[in-house]
């Protein structure tokens, strides 16, 4: 087998198209082919090929998306739901908005074929507000697949009907979280909700609801139409498949760059020209800030589920966020537990309370006020909200401070150590 | 505008509507025996004020097309919720009482929603806001600077903007609300900011200075990637789902770093593998 290139567009094939957003140029580029194609097939077939290419969750988990569809029930006691997950908010995490914005027709086809496998025939797909215009083109785009008959009733002659609603969030992060998401969907402020049950036993309106993020559900056209075996020509044996890779910050290049998953970061420097301006990398995320950073000891790390766990972090949402020499690891880290914070929902105490005290310390140790126990006081306090929380923005919250303490804990000690000189001062008055 | 009147009280019994769970003596009475406080301080705590919801009139019909849109009308509370502020630049009361009424809620319950998001204002919003991200990757990169210069630029001398602040009087043309906002997924272009919900990329301070200068004089220079600039009602109004400029979707989104790997995977000849023709579905018959 011939070995695969560096840069795989499949999900960004079509970008570079003019007007690549329309069912024209979607049409003319395969756009439609996949579904006629599922629609030959039955529903438990497409569940199978989605199983057997491997397909896991582009929206941080990784969890493999075939088993996850098969949790549906197979009978339609009560309405069934899929439900997109376009709320991308995890600092870093910048491809599903492009991604729709430039091809919002691949995600439309993909909610087509991924609802008849589902037996659902009301798929929502909730936006975050902030992002009209992807918004804009992802209603045009519904409106242009229901004229052509690949949405509505009775698709494309199949006796098959489904219905897409475009749903716009109100800014709040931990609506990303897939019960929250589904509380805030049905109008109500969005809080996590206990599991189980699961939402493929009780979701959406306490229906049977299947919950994925855009990049998994755009995948499916092209599993269906090129198969399992082809998909995982790409990726590796546990990680198939292609993956775009936001790479931003202190590079000559930032950008979306889609790449067989088990890429390293030194791969997608040379991709993105290097370092900006040849200033040396001096910290990193994998997938989002949730995921603790690595350095450049780990321009190696394969960049897939597995080799991003192996090395101490997260694949997440392989938003590569690079910062050079600099910048600050402690004032990073402040300014992402102010979001932590800013977002914590509120619903349980561990999370709530710490990282309002993580943020009350990391502001004092930056503004040069802390102490060396203010490190210990840091760690404490992460391991309370570490697994303790109700979900997971608590452990992503603790992420940053554990990590950068891990790896950069000189930094934090000069902070203290500037500030013990700063109170010693009376004594050495005259000493400079 | 409000008219507050004697009978309504949060308990929902009703003085003047007849019998009440305790004749002659309603919730108010029994709130206002409780109360530590004097009766006037009270009055205005127990007291449901009735806005006058005629503003609301000319989006009826578009509350009830939202409502449409969902198995239960209860979803349509968050596009509700940018409906109302399409017409007033801000939820206010009233814009709270009319989602409560259209779906049969209490208004406790849409305010509990409603102060839940950052996207809804308690304020009324100048013609436009502006959000500049001040998260890590974006401040790093300037984003910060950007922030405080805005600031500072809108404000008074030595009193610059706070967050969700106005420039001007709100609602008025040229008026400017800013504000930090969290990452805005387009990092890869950062340091960003937002002009009523459009992408201003790569920004400067001086670049910022001078969008804000143009906003003031009535200029609505276009966004980097999004439609012609309206304003923050307008983009309110198709927050809650009505698109009526067809051509806004034609604004420009492929910013050079969105296609970087595909331009340069065409640039090197560089492909995903080919597909072979005709992959046939699993036969699960034979599982
Ligand atoms: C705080 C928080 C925020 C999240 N934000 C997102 C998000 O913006 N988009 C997303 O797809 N998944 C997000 N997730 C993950 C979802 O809960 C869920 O795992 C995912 O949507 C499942 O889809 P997938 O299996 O296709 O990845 C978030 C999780 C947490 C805990
Ligand atoms: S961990 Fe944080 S965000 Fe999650 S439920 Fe608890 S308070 Fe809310
Ligand atoms: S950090 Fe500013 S857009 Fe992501």
């Amino acid at each position: 087998m011939s070995t695969v290139d560096p840069v795989t567009p499949v999900l960004t094939k079509r970008w570079l198209s003019p007007r690549s957003w329309s069912i024209q140029t979607y049409e003319q580029l395969e756009g439609y082919t996949a579904l006629r194609k599922a629609l030959t097939a039955t529903p438990e077939q497409i569940v199978q090929v989605v199983k057997d290419s491997g397909l896991r969750g582009r929206g941080g988990a990784g969890f493999p998306s075939g088993l996850k569809w098969s949790f549906m029930p197979p009978n339609e006691d009560k309405p069934h739901y899929l439900v997109i997950n376009a709320d991308e908010g995890e600092p870093g995490t910048c491809k599903d908005i492009p991604l729709m914005m430039a091809d919002p027709h691949s995600l439309i086809e993909g909610c087509v074929i991924a609802s008849y496998a589902m037996r659902s025939h009301h798929c929502f797909i909730y936006v975050r507000g902030e992002v009209l215009h992807c918004i804009r083109r992802l209603n045009a785009a519904v409106k242009e697949a229901k004229a052509a008959g690949y949405l509505g009733e009775n698709i494309l002659g199949s006796g098959y009907d489904l219905e897409i609603t475009v749903h716009a969030g109100a800014g709040a992060y931990i609506c990303g979280e897939e019960t929250a998401l589904l509380d805030s969907l049905e109008g109500r402020r969005g809080q996590p909700r206990l599991k189980p049950p699961f939402p493929a036993a009780a979701g959406l309106y306490a229906a049977p609801t299947t919950v994925n993020n855009v990049e998994t559900i755009a995948s499916v056209p092209y599993i269906i139409n090129g198969g399992s075996d082809w998909f995982r020509r790409m990726g590796t044996e546990k990680s198939p498949g292609p993956k775009i890779y936001s790479i931003s910050g202190h590079v000559e290049r930032p950008g979306q760059y889609e790449a067989p998953l088990g890429t390293t970061l030194r791969q997608l420097l040379e991709m993105a020209g290097g370092m900006k301006d040849g200033i040396p990398l001096k910290f990193w995320t994998p997938g989002g800030s949730s995921t603790p950073m690595f350095t450049a000891e780990h321009l190696d790390v394969p960049l897939d589920f597995e080799g991003a766990a192996e090395a101490g972090s997260m694949l997440g949402t392989t938003a590569v966020q690079v910062f050079n020499e600099t910048v600050s690891v402690p004032w990073a880290v402040m300014k992402w537990t102010q979001f932590y914070k800013h977002e914590s929902c509120g619903k349980c105490t561990p999370c709530r309370e710490g990282t309002y005290w993580l943020v009350q310390i990391l502001e004092r140790m930056v503004d040069g006020n802390g102490t060396e126990e203010d490190i210990d006081t840091l760690l404490d306090v992460c391991d309370n909200v570490l697994g303790r929380s109700f979900c997971a923005l608590g452990d992503g919250a603790v992420s940053p401070i554990q990590s950068g303490i891990k790896y950069f804990r000189d930094e934090f000690l000069a902070l203290c150590q500037k500030n013990r000189e700063k109170n010693r001062k009376p004594a050495m008055a005259g000493a400079n | 505008m409000t008219t507050s009147g004697p009978g309504q009280t949060y308990g929902g019994s009703s003085v003047t509507g007849g019998e009440t769970y305790q004749a002659g003596h309603d919730d108010s009475t029994t709130a206002m025996d409780a109360s530590v406080l004097s009766r006037a301080e009270t009055t205005p705590l127990i007291t449901e004020i009735r806005e006058d919801l005629s503003v609301f009139d000319g989006i009826v019909d578009k509350a009830r097309a939202i409502i449409a849109r969902y198995p239960q009308s209860r979803s349509a509370l968050l596009p509700m919720l940018h409906l109302v502020q399409s017409v007033q630049g801000y939820v206010s009361q009233a814009g709270i009482q009319f989602c409560a009424r259209e779906l049969e809620l209490a208004p406790a319950e849409v305010s509990a929603v409603a102060t839940f998001y950052t996207m809804y204002k308690r304020k009324p919003c100048g013609e436009h806001l502006v959000s500049v991200c001040t998260n890590t990757l974006c401040a790093a990169l300037g984003g910060d600077e950007i922030y405080q210069t805005l600031r500072e630029h809108l404000g008074e001398p030595g009193k610059p903007l706070g967050h969700e602040e106005t420039a001007g009087t709100p609602g008025e043309p040229g008026s400017i609300t800013i504000e930090h906002a969290e990452c805005l997924a387009a990092c890869d272009l950062g340091p960003v900011l937002q002009v009523n919900y459009e992408f201003y990329d790569n920004q400067t301070p001086e670049k910022a200075v001078e969008l804000v200068d143009a906003l003031r004089r009535g200029e609505k220079p276009a966004p980097t990637r999004g439609a012609p600039l309206t304003d923050f009602k307008d983009a309110s109004l198709q927050l809650a789902g009505f698109f009526d400029r067809e051509s806004d979707v034609e604004g420009p989104s492929q910013a050079a770093e969105t296609l970087a790997g595909a331009q340069l995977a065409q640039d090197r000849g560089w492909t995903a593998p080919a597909m072979p023709a005709n992959v046939a579905f699993p036969d699960l018959e034979k599982k």
